[in-house]
């Protein structure tokens, strides 16, 4: 009963200040929404992941294929099983049926397809077979079930036996799926298989390939952990964009908090002098917390649901578009949300809550009533402001130095962040009073000295915009610069127009000779490549050709002088970024590669880039190659063309050899994809940008309008003095907006240096490579503008509020009664 | 005459209905002249005092000021009119709280463009000031704080000096210094000043007495 | 024993998204047309009938083992192939298209289970290129790398007396020798075993009496062990009523050579149908229709998240039988494309001895 009274008593502040408990409740809400919103993407986009290998048929798995890439028989599939290998026949192949169009048939065998695959025969929702006649049996006997993509939904198909047409989302464009026994009917090739999957897990007393199939080889797919590492960068982005908004909010929140608790202060000491306990006063406070945090969680995480709702398909279509990975776009709703989000708007409310709520335990009985208080920052928490800061910094400095790990990396970035909000408010108030020793007249003198006394009331909500501003000028430098290398890099490494590979040798010799003839083709350039040992290290060497493709284009990050002359002269290797990182190579040490008996050593010629690959790789002359390899595979070409023949010759090679889909890729396909990819990233991160700007906009609105009610003594003095309510209306409104601008003067060295250590550290620590850094002024000033606007808007509601107050309002201060 | 009141009216709403705070009220000031003007609490004393300040504005009647009338002005003219001929000194929370007292001291004075360097040395020096000058107002008694802002208002020389109990937070022995130093200096200014009051010791102490009863003078 | 069909009829439907609930155990109630149905009276032939029989829909070769290593650490193998029809052989060679074409799943399980731990591995494929399959004589079963296959003696067991036994997984394998002087052993009616009141059978037969010797392949290291071994064959094309929702086997070899395999179905009207047969050291068998065998848990346990009941009383009073059975490791769950239960047990009681249990059908 007791707890209960003192409860309702503690309650009554807020209604008596609702605006207060509402900035508190809509702070705690957004932070917690912002929270759950991009935990939700990356939650729902992981977890995608698992079907996403198998968006690009069978890629994310290993594989076996013949050597000379002709289909393999059924008896060497059969001698693998009874050899304890664990694979998967798969036949494919270009096809036109009745209504003209050229379909790539993908024959499985569902009985033994991975797991990892099983998602190729998920229906779109909603289409599922619901008299259940289907299933495997409809898969493996006529009529039979086949899934298509969806741009193959009208497909007229002129075989016997159909029988349902699924369309599956999880398809690549341009492909029909079904069982291996009506696509080798289909394709006309009974007894064939083109590749065998490798199921994820092999047993380990399975027999050496080498001596069941030595005419097989097996092709270690990297692009599942390629992407896996990508999307990775992908989801650290998000996750730090995340807490940076959760922490922003809690600027709000503690705020808030420690000015209701002030305010409180009184009503506290009268329930202590009438006999209430400090455990009960505690427990009321820490329950009233508890309630607000739970209310507020609830709201944000439903907030957070919607955001996540919104910003998926954005992300679903970048995550796609960039790695092939598969997010649904469809949005669950997981109970861990409600947990985790509640759980993390309990947890901030108490951290925010702290401080105040010691302060209040500690406060003596009979205490002076000092109002404002929370506002005044003494010398001494000065002094304690700049050594926290200081600690930071030292603590950055010392871990660049001697740390590594993307622990230490993230350490670095949540250091000098804390160090530099911890050291803006007293650097400001530095500012402002040397504007102040600047100022002649008395308004302006009054206007910058009111304006630093008015700062520690504000510098939380400074501190909050401050890092929002600057993890916006950092995410977008990172991404950005991101966008900038890799497009460059894409340009450089896909210099020529087509890429072709070849069904088998023999196809690959009638192609050279093809296209030798073809009077369109420029040059013919041979891409062909052995898995070896470079250096040591396990990868893949590459033959080129001499050709100014080559020395125009490819990415070179240092080079000799005459690299390219001496790789033609097979005196030269090229190798890339990562190997070099790694073994710590420079140009003319000399590296070591694998022949079948030997090695042979070469003098590295320059060292190129090589995103998204985390393996070794290196570069000699395609004659040199040959030489030391006889049995290299001679099967992918380089196509040089006039640009707007390109089109043109794909047609031809696709209608005389019959590639298509993986075999031949247009350029300018690949790089128009990965120009919207790119697009669609910056939605995201632009979406997210202006939702932390929001929530930072908010804290300084907060801000404003709770000091608003004080600010009466301190405008009223200079309003009887001779100004009007609208000029004081337009200083604070000025002051508003200026205090954001330096603010973002601020925020801009620590957002580049943020884009540095992201782009520098913590991605050289993450991925194993580091992207250059570029700078896009234009976005600050695009970004500058948002942040006035937001501040604009923030300020001018409480400076508005002032300007319609009335005289007799102003004139009370003075009045007897006060 | 610097100052003419006549018929003024000003009521406001309350929870009971309208109130009648003044009711007519007539009164002159001549230049140089000290007017008190008392009457029981709450009688619309404060009221009159920010009609004429140009703070607050009035039903009927007319104020005017060295002949030109308050009525219909807008408020940036009012706030001219405050900065640039009237000085008023309240009873507490005059001063700006962000400035120190040297500039607390000048700023009326460099705001309505009169600063004068050396008056300003003077009043701080017979307001006994001089140590306090870096000082900002929350550091200063209550006596001192009304000294600056008796200092604020000479500084400016404004014509006409409205005072609303400007002792009435002090105690007896700083409240009569504060006074006399008040009218020493009012009249070294020549200016005009109209002080509320209910302090009738204070009240005598004015050339004229002014009581406002049931909303009118008598 | 029939109730096994199950895991077969379920692999046909395991691939696709389907939820299984929706065919349920319903599946196995559909109707037999097109397909061989089991006829009381039939006389079994050997060794053509150790075959497959492709005229029916489901079928399977299970192979039971209590094993002992040299320091008498007890172990418990498993060997399984299942065939599952999905369409009956008429209409399925109307659909051929290619060589690929294959209307018979095979599905392979295979285990080994120990007192702390339980290794599982399945193996699949389809019933094209010789992947997977049974042939008669000489008796061979396979799947991908795994065999039973017999030299063709064994006088009683008409082709299977002596058999040769591997599988393995990614943690475990096993290679063992079997042999048998016994007879085989009918069910039922002479091997006309009936799975419900309203009439539902398959064939069923066993050979019990395999002496055991071999190498077992763990993670710790190679076990060299002894022990008997059970096998069971059974084939059919409908074998249960609706309203049966799994079920509990029980295969007993006692001290004394006699040995016992019961089961109950259960049924969720609670009258569950039991069925055994008591067979004698001598390979003498006598059948019990429902109700004279009595199956009642004593505790349940948890496997992988579900309660099952390791612990059994199991009672054939006109044998007096009276015994309490009690997994040898409770853990052993099959997580296979169809979860159930299946390990070593230890009896004790009016009579001792091993043997094995598999549950099916608890959630």
């Amino acid at each position: 009963m007791r707890l209960a009274s003192v409860l309702r008593v503690l309650w009554s502040h807020w209604t008596y200040r609702p605006l207060q408990f509402f900035a508190l409740l809509i702070g705690l809400s957004l932070a917690t929404g912002l929270w759950t919103g991009v935990q939700a993407i990356n939650t729902e986009a992981r977890s995608s992941y698992a079907e996403a290998s198998s968006t690009i048929i069978s890629n994310a798995l290993d594989y076996l294929e013949r050597k000379d890439g002709t289909p393999i028989k059924p008896e060497t599939y059969l001698a693998l099983q009874k050899s304890g290998w664990r694979t998967s026949p798969l036949l494919e192949g270009q096809v036109q049926f009745g209504d003209g169009r050229s379909v790539r048939v993908v024959g499985i065998d569902p009985i033994t397809m991975p797991r990892e695959m099983a998602a190729l025969t998920q229906p779109v929702q909603g289409e599922a077979d619901q008299d259940g006649s289907g299933g495997l049996v409809g898969f493996l006997v006529p009529p039979f079930t086949v899934f298509v993509s969806p741009g193959l939904a009208d497909l007229k198909l002129n075989v016997a036996n159909i029988g349902d047409v699924v369309v599956s989302e999880n398809l690549p464009e341009g492909t029909l799926l079904t069982d291996i026994s009506l696509a080798a009917q289909i394709l006309n090739k009974p007894g064939e298989i083109s590749r065998l999957v490798l199921a994820a897990d092999q047993k380990r007393t399975r027999v050496n390939l080498s001596e069941v199939a030595p005419q097989l080889q097996r092709i270690a797919n990297t692009s599942g952990a390629d992407m896996a590492r990508l999307t990775d960068s992908f989801h650290l982005n998000l996750t730090a964009f995340g807490l940076l908004a959760f922490a922003v909010g809690l600027f709000i929140v503690q705020g808030t908090i420690n000015l209701a608790f002030e305010q409180r202060r009184a009503m506290c000491r009268t329930l202590r002098v009438t006999g209430t306990s400090m455990t009960v006063l505690t427990i009321a406070l820490l329950l009233e917390l508890l309630l607000i945090a739970l209310v507020a969680g609830t709201i944000g995480v439903l907030l957070g649901y919607f955001i996540a709702a919104l910003l998926l398909p954005d992300v679903a279509a970048t995550l796609r578009g960039l790695y092939g990975a598969r997010v649904s776009g469809e949005l669950d709703f997981h109970v861990g949300w409600w947990l985790s989000g509640l759980a993390i708007a309990v947890a901030g409310t108490f951290l925010a809550a702290f401080w105040s709520l010691t302060k209040l335990i500690r406060m003596p009985i009979l205490a002076a009533s000092r109002p404002r208080a929370w506002a005044r920052m003494s010398a001494r928490s000065t002094l304690a402001r700049l050594a926290a800061s200081g600690i930071c910094f030292a603590l950055a400095l010392v871990l660049y130095g001697w740390g590594s790990g993307l622990v230490v990396a993230f350490t670095i970035v949540g250091a000098v962040l804390i160090g530099a909000a911890l050291l803006l408010p007293d650097a400001m108030a530095l500012i402002i009073s040397l504007f102040e020793k600047l100022a002649v007249r008395p308004v302006s003198q009054w206007f910058w000295a009111d304006t630093r006394q008015q700062l520690p009331g504000l510098s939380l909500a400074l501190m909050a915009l401050m890092l929002a501003l600057a993890a916006n000028i950092g995410v977008s430098t990172m991404v950005g610069s991101f966008r900038l290398t890799f497009e460059g890099w894409l340009d450089q490494r896909l210099a020529s127009e087509l890429y072709v590979r070849a069904a088998d040798e023999q196809q690959a010799q009638q192609l050279r000779t093809w296209l030798a003839a073809h009077p369109d083709v420029d040059a013919v350039l041979p891409i062909w490549s052995v898995e070896t040992r470079i250096d040591g290290e396990p990868g893949q060497v590459f033959g080129v050709a001499d050709h100014r493709t080559y020395r125009d284009q490819w990415p070179m990050l240092d080079r000799s002088a005459t690299a390219w002359s001496d790789v033609a002269a097979g005196k030269a290797i090229l190798i890339n970024e990562q190997l070099a990182r790694r073994k710590g190579l420079r140009v003319g040490d000399p590296v070591t590669i694998d022949e079948a008996s030997r090695q042979y050593k070469l003098p590295v010629g320059g060292i190129y880039s090589d995103y998204g690959n985390p393996h070794a790789q290196a570069m000699i002359h395609v004659d040199l190659l040959t030489q030391l390899y006889p049995e290299v595979p001679r099967r992918r070409h380089a196509i040089r063309v006039d640009p707007s023949k390109a089109a043109d010759l794909s047609r031809q090679i696709s209608a005389e050899f019959g590639l298509g889909g993986r075999s031949l890729v247009d350029q300018a396909l690949i790089k128009q994809r990965s120009v919207e990819v790119f697009e669609r990233t910056f939605t995201v991160t632009q979406a997210l940008n202006v939702l932390t700007l929001s929530v930072a906009g908010f804290a300084i609105f907060t801000s404003l309008l709770t000091q608003s009610a004080m600010r009466l003594p301190q405008l009223a003095p200079v309003w009887a003095l001779g100004l009007t309510r609208r000029e004081l209306a337009g200083l604070e409104l000025l002051r508003g907006i200026l205090l954001a601008g330096l603010t973002m003067i601020m925020a801009l060295p620590l957002g580049l240096m943020l884009a540095w250590l992201l782009l520098a550290v913590v991605n050289v620590e993450a991925f194993g490579w580091r992207l250059p850094m570029f700078v896009f002024a234009r976005d600050w000033l695009m970004l500058g503008v948002y942040g006035l606007i937001a501040t604009a808007l923030a300020a001018a509601i409480p400076a508005r509020r002032f300007s319609k107050t009335e005289p007799a309002e102003l004139v009370k201060v003075f009045a007897h009664e006060r | 005459m610097l100052l003419q009141v006549t018929d003024l009216k000003k009521s406001f709403a309350t929870e009971e209905g309208r109130l009648d705070v003044l009711r007519g009220v007539d009164l002159e000031l001549a230049a140089g002249e000290r007017l008190a003007l008392t009457g029981e609490s709450g009688c619309g004393k404060s009221t009159l005092l920010y009609l004429v300040g140009a703070l607050e504005e009035f039903d009927g009647g007319d104020i005017r000021i060295e002949h030109q009338s308050l009525a219909g002005l807008s408020d940036r003219e009012r706030a001219a009119l405050r900065r640039d001929s009237i000085g008023i000194i309240f009873q507490q929370f005059n001063l700006i709280p962000s400035l120190t007292v040297a500039n607390n001291l000048s700023f009326h004075a460099r705001l309505a463009g009169r600063e004068d360097v050396a008056w300003n040395e003077q009043l701080a020096q017979r307001l006994g000031l001089t140590e306090f000058l870096k000082a900002y107002p929350e550091q200063l008694s209550g006596g001192q704080q009304q000294r600056v802002a008796i200092g604020r208002t000479l500084a400016a020389r404004p014509k006409l000096i409205l005072a609303d109990e400007p002792t009435g937070n002090l105690d007896e022995k700083t409240s009569e210094d504060v006074l006399n130093l008040m009218l020493e200096l009012v009249a070294e200014t020549g200016a005009g000043l109209l002080m509320v009051t209910h302090s009738p010791r204070m009240a005598d102490r004015m050339d004229r007495q002014l009581v406002l009863t049931a909303g009118q003078v008598s | 024993m029939n109730v096994r069909l199950i895991p077969a009829i379920l692999m046909a439907l395991m691939w696709m998204s389907q939820p299984v609930a929706a065919q349920g155990y319903g599946g196995l109630g559909t109707k037999a047309e097109g397909y061989d149905v089991p006829q009381r009276g039939t006389q079994l032939q050997f060794p053509r009938d150790h075959g497959a029989h492709p005229g029916y829909r489901i079928e399977w070769w299970y192979l039971t083992a209590n094993l002992q290593g040299e320091d008498g650490r007890q172990y418990g193998v498993q060997w399984t192939l299942f065939r599952s029809a999905l369409q009956p052989p008429q209409q399925a060679k109307r659909g051929a298209t290619s060589d690929w074409h294959s209307t018979q799943l095979w599905m392979g399980h295979a285990a080994i289970t120990t007192p702390d731990s339980h290794h599982v591995a399945e193996s699949l494929a389809r019933g094209a290129y010789g992947l997977a399959g049974v042939q008669a004589a000489p008796f061979k079963a396979w799947i991908n790398d795994w065999e039973m296959s017999g030299d063709g003696g064994g006088g009683a067991s008409k082709g299977v007396g002596n058999l040769a036994l591997s599988a393995s997984g990614t943690d475990f394998g096993y290679r063992l020798a079997l042999s048998s002087d016994g007879p085989l052993i009918f069910h039922g009616d002479q091997g006309y075993s009936v799975k419900s009141a309203s009439g539902q059978a398959s064939y069923y037969y066993s050979q019990p009496f395999y002496q055991v010797q071999g190498q077992l392949e763990l993670p710790s290291g190679s076990v060299s062990v002894t022990g008997n071994a059970w096998l069971d064959r059974e084939w059919s094309s409908q074998p249960l009523s609706e309203d049966q929702q799994g079920w509990d086997w029980v295969s007993l070899s006692f001290d004394d050579g006699s040995k016992l395999m019961g089961f109950q179905l259960r049924q969720s009207d609670g009258n569950n149908f039991t069925s055994a047969t008591w067979i004698q050291s001598d390979g003498q068998t006598t059948a019990y229709a429902n109700n004279k065998l009595k199956m009642t848990e004593i505790s349940r346990s948890n496997a992988a998240g579900r309660e099952v009941p390791t612990r059994w009383r199991v009672e054939l009073p006109e044998r007096g039988v009276d015994v309490t059975v009690q997994a040898l490791n409770k853990d052993a769950w099959m997580e296979t494309s169809f979860p159930y239960w299946e390990g070593p047990v230890n009896i004790k009681g009016s009579h001792a001895g091993v043997g094995y249990l598999e549950m099916t059908g608890y959630q």
